[in-house]
């Protein structure tokens, strides 16, 4: 480190930030095809695959969509939280607790009026997430509980829930080897976007239906409480005076609470929000994608959601971009794994790199770098000797 | 008097049953143990490190592997170390050169060791290697009931014992200790005695990590013997959970990693008794011991014992 000394920037560049990003995904599919070198496939080969399965075709744009979903809805809670710097990993857990608040609601009111079922069942998938969440709040606030460890036992708590009711006494005796629920009422099921048989009955010819059949693939109307959520979101945090409270908590905690903000209160309302995000997210998925209840429901988006918030710097308009690139990344991967025989865990893997190089990457965009002894540049404040 | 006695027998079971559940409580506490420690000594020296549970990933799977196909589980456990010390590097890399937030940058190890492990060790799955042997300490182990309990282990576990001591002097009782624990609690203070907290700070992330190694590699080399998928299962959160409770203190740690596994492995063996546990119940009990160690530590005031400048990057150039 002698010899070289780190300024920090007092306006971001303009164009660092994509450069540091291009540049971090370039190391990160460089390291990724290091590692399927390894395993003995074709490096670059395999990470051409996964590029281009994962956005070059036509049916890869449903399946994004229907990955971003999910991970929309839960990297929204979750930037909510980290803008509290309430360092909530728990969206996974969460997602899981709402899919079963939605499927117990599902379960348990058969006798409903068709209009009031899927509401009904995301209410309670909302609720139920939100109190997963809220229980780590509370054990925070009341207890000092470290949030991040609280978080992550309740992930890991609430999928053996799941195991526990899908192995127990939520299992369909109809589905014969297989630990899976009933399949649900028609009423409970979200819709896809695109339905070829309503629109052929409509007079749209064969090859149009097609063709969208292809491009929308298997999303579903979820999308619609994405861009509900965001807007909602992107509301509270400009427009409205809680917004304004949760970025002034977040930057000082102390200093909010002097100016009379209450802060456990905030803390409670943000992890609950994040929760009913996660639960929706996962009730959608199961009630749109799999229309009933499976284990593999976990599928730790939960997880993706973290990055994604973090690498938008828990901007909106921002999570929504990495969202799909990280989707798209997903589905890639979910290519290549097929072809190549490969684990599904290289998924997690290329998330984690990506994170690990733009965390790094930013000292670029933040810092000026420069010889020590040399006059700063314009651009940046005087700076201080780097701590050797 | 009939009564009574029905009582006794009745409760006998559950008594006998302490002492194969401490026995199991060594040998689940272990690879815990290792990692707690290693936390305990990178958060002594500053550095929050969250990645335990993918370094202890990315530590057991070079162990195995080494071990598989060298036979020498003595070489795959300094692998082991080795691979998990190039992941907290990566960290220090990370957090102390690139200034980047240590929550990220540890939530972001942990994805991505969990990730590679799994990934690189699909080939490995269900394969089993050499691992430790048990050998018993001639005289220690003919103590009646704790003797066979305690030492009639593998030489991992005997290093176990040892390390708590070795860590109380090397923190306690050295210079370098000193300065390391300094460095955390504050490393201006730590740079006007001229040392470089800077270089103490990468001393307990490399030290840590190769620590939060070793319990990696016991699991894979003396727990499991096989390698399998997810294999550290949340140990590694168990960790530095317990790194709070015990306070950042060797000893306490000691304490929290077998009180934890103790409770955990008797209520194993009551459930093998015969009374009626679901399995899932029984699944998610690490996980709620855990909130419990968290919740008992944290009845004791928010933080108490954590080293003041703990998980701050050096300020450059504000």
């Amino acid at each position: 480190m002698n010899g070289w000394q780190l300024i920090r920037r007092t306006e971001p560049r303009e164009w660092g930030s994509v450069a540091v990003f291009a540049t971090a995904f370039a190391v990160s599919l460089a390291i990724c095809a290091l590692l399927l070198q390894v395993q003995g496939h074709n490096g670059a080969g395999g990470v051409w695959l996964l590029l281009k399965g994962g956005f070059g075709h036509v049916y890869s744009y449903g399946e994004i969509l229907l990955k971003a979903i999910p991970i929309f809805l839960c990297s929204l809670g979750v930037a909510l939280c980290f803008r509290l710097q309430v360092w909530n990993i728990g969206a996974e857990g969460q997602y899981v607790i709402g899919t079963l608040g939605g499927c117990w609601f599902v379960l348990n009111f058969p006798g409903l009026p068709a209009w009031l079922v899927l509401p009904g069942t995301l209410a309670a998938a909302m609720l139920s997430g939100g109190i997963w969440a809220g229980l780590a709040a509370l054990l925070r606030q009341r207890w000092g509980m470290n949030e991040i460890i609280s978080t992550l036992m309740l992930n890991y708590i609430g999928i053996e829930i799941l195991n526990h009711l899908i192995y127990g006494s939520w299992r369909d005796p109809a589905a014969m080897n297989q630990a899976v629920g009933p399949y649900f009422p028609p009423a409970a099921v979200i819709g896809r976007i695109w339905d070829s048989d309503f629109w052929l009955k409509h007079g749209v010819s064969e090859g149009t239906a097609d063709f969208f059949f292809q491009f929308f693939g298997r999303a579903h109307w979820g999308v619609l409480s994405c861009i509900l959520a965001g807007l909602l979101c992107s509301f509270l945090l400009r427009k409205s005076r809680l917004g304004y409270e949760i970025t002034a908590a977040g930057s000082n905690p102390r200093a909010a609470r002097t100016a009379g903000i209450s802060y456990n209160r905030l803390v409670i309302l943000v992890m609950f929000l994040c929760g009913a995000l996660a639960g929706l997210a996962g009730f959608q998925e199961c009630s749109a994608n799999l229309e009933r209840l499976e284990p593999n429901i976990v599928m730790g988006y939960g997880y993706t959601a973290v990055v994604v918030a973090w690498l938008a710097r828990l901007r909106i308009m921002r999570i929504a971009l990495f969202t799909l690139v990280l989707a798209g990344l997903r589905f890639g991967v979910e290519n290549i794994e097929q072809d190549l025989q490969i684990s599904h865990a290289f998924a997690n893997t290329l998330e984690g790199i990506i994170l690990i190089t733009v965390l790094a990457g930013q000292l670029f965009n933040d810092y000026k770098i420069s010889r020590k002894g040399r006059p700063a540049a314009s651009g940046a404040t005087g700076g201080e000797e780097r701590g050797s | 008097m009939e009564v009574e006695k029905t009582f006794i027998e009745l409760l006998l079971p559950y008594i006998l049953a302490l002492a194969p559940a401490l026995a199991a409580a060594v040998s689940t506490g272990t690879p815990i143990l290792f990692a707690t420690l290693g936390e305990l000594v990178t958060e002594r020296g500053g550095v929050l490190n969250l990645g335990v549970e993918g370094m202890m990933m990315v530590g057991s799977l070079a162990a195995f592997v080494i071990c598989y196909h060298t036979g020498s589980p003595w070489f795959g456990l300094l692998c082991g170390g080795a691979a998990a010390m190039a992941m907290s590097a990566l960290h220090g890399l990370v957090c102390m050169v690139f200034q980047g937030s240590q929550v990220v940058s540890g939530l972001a190890l942990t994805i991505f060791g969990v990730g590679v492990a799994n990934y690189l060790g699909t080939p490995y799955i269900q394969q089993k290697a050499e691992g430790f042997t048990t050998f018993s300490i001639p005289l220690l182990s003919s103590i009646p009931l704790l003797g066979r309990v305690f030492f009639q282990q593998d030489a991992m576990v005997y290093l176990s014992y040892l390390l708590p001591f070795l860590l109380w002097f090397l923190l306690r009782r050295t210079r370098f200790g000193l300065a390391l624990r300094a460095s955390g609690e504050n490393p201006e203070a730590v740079r006007a005695a001229g040392i470089s907290p800077f270089k103490m700070r990468w001393a307990s992330i490399l030290l840590g990590g190769f620590l939060v190694g070793l319990g990696g590699a016991y699991l894979a080399l003396a727990f499991m013997r096989m390698w399998a998928d997810n294999l550290v299962a949340g140990r590694g959160w168990i960790a530095v959970a317990l790194v709070i409770f015990a306070f950042w203190r060797p000893g306490r740690a000691v304490l929290g990693v077998y009180l934890f596994a103790g409770v955990t492995a008797y209520l194993f063996r009551v459930q093998a008794l015969g009374v009626p546990i679901p399995s899932s119940i029984m699944a998610m009990l690490p996980y709620v011991m855990t909130l419990l160690v968290l919740f008992v530590s944290s009845l004791r005031g928010k933080g108490s014992g954590a080293p003041a400048d703990l998980g701050n990057n050096f300020k450059v150039g504000d």
